[in-house]
């Protein structure tokens, strides 16, 4: 395949060196002279200097004969402009652009560039699976290791429906506020029901905060057995 | 009318100015606050905004979505091209012009249906115009023609 990279940055030229291990036919288009000899010095004659932006040195470049497209300099505007000319001017039919903010996503698709991969957003849906989906969040620390903590009550935690007389919090925890679903402040009672979607501000050590967070948040135990 | 210029460089904020004394409601965007302040008058009674105007927020900050006039004048071809195309198919704009220095470029867009506007081809004109109206004048002579 003949692909051409708009953007010899580290995308471009890890790409590029990618693609050429591959056996494809690859040229970069660098507008800074000094990233130009940098990629030719380990990757041989594979890289030339101009705006990838431009029609004209597309047009050089042999864009017109492309399987592939990559536009993957570090700024969408040009990564989109890059696409718009190699599709619009030259018919190029696999186009791929690199975009940063992922708002942008929508934006590139409503304006015919459908291929777009940000890094920003692989990274986020990443941390979105480390981090503990119910998370409590640390308000506010008192003395003599005392905790203030926030927890969103999951719609799958087992005490869901329950009164709070019903729900077996961990030593020296106490819930001291509740925030229901359509953000209308409570005071709790032993008969105070909680909902899915309330959140809860409760006192606890701070050794206890994992115990409450488990006895708020947690799914009831599986009796399938 | 309500118009948003993005770039206060000299023809944005020049723009900005004869708008603004007008009477339209002017908002400038810029993603440097310098620029404001040594381009636009003192008497500019517009809004300005610092940010960039390919980011979708930001055009909304600066009340995109109820614009009636998007303008985009900042020094980048790319980045008015990528503005003038999320004002007009993404915000629905009823007018938007784009500078576009870069003729292909501009020619490019025309066809995508954005109202383009290529200061090197008006200013390579203009010069041209100038250079074969102008009649040959004794060395030295660059005073302006007599009224």
């Amino acid at each position: 395949m003949y692909i051409v990279i708009i953007g010899g940055g580290k995308v471009g030229f890890y790409l590029a060196k990618e693609l050429v291990e591959a056996n494809h036919e690859v040229l970069i288009i660098e507008r800074n002279a000094t990233k130009v000899a940098e990629i030719e010095e380990v990757l041989g004659e594979i890289a030339v200097r101009g705006d990838g932006c431009e029609a004209a040195m597309q047009d050089r470049a042999g864009v017109r004969r492309a399987d592939l497209l990559l536009a993957v300099t570090g700024e969408d505007e040009d990564n989109l402009v890059a696409c718009q000319v190699a599709r619009h001017v030259f018919n190029v039919s696999r186009i791929v652009a690199r975009i940063n903010n992922p708002k942008n996503e929508l934006i590139f698709r409503k304006l015919g560039i459908e291929s777009t991969v940000s890094a920003t957003s692989a990274i986020m849906s990443h941390i979105e699976q480390e981090l503990p989906i119910h998370r409590m969040i640390s308000l506010l620390t008192l003395r003599r290791g005392f905790e203030v903590v926030e927890v969103r009550i999951p719609s799958e935690s087992a005490i869901v429906g329950q009164p709070l007389r019903d729900v077996l919090l961990p030593h020296q925890s106490l819930i001291w506020g509740i925030v229901d679903a359509e953000g209308n402040p409570k005071a709790p009672t032993a008969e105070t029901v909680l909902h899915a979607g309330d959140e809860v501000v409760a006192v606890t050590l701070q050794e206890s905060e994992e115990a409450l967070r488990t006895a708020l948040s947690a799914p009831p135990p599986d009796r399938s057995f | 009318m309500r118009v948003i210029i993005m770039g206060c460089g000299r023809v944005g904020a020049e723009l900005a100015t004869q708008l603004d004394h007008d009477g339209h409601d002017v908002t400038i965007l810029d993603t440097n606050a310098y620029q404001f302040t040594r381009f636009l008058p003192e008497s500019f009674g517009g809004r300005k905004i610092v940010g960039n105007g390919i980011d979708q927020d930001t055009l909304r900050k600066a009340g995109i979505e109820q614009a009636d006039a998007f303008i985009a004048s900042t020094a980048g071809d790319n980045r008015n091209a990528m503005a003038s195309q999320i004002a007009q198919h993404i915000f629905g704009v009823p007018r938007v012009v784009c500078r576009i220095y870069d003729p292909i470029r501009e020619e490019m867009y025309r066809k995508l249906g954005l109202r383009t506007t290529s200061p090197t081809r008006v200013g390579a004109f203009l010069l041209r115009e100038a250079l074969e109206k102008d009649e040959p004048k004794a060395a030295g002579s660059d005073a302006p023609p007599p009224a």
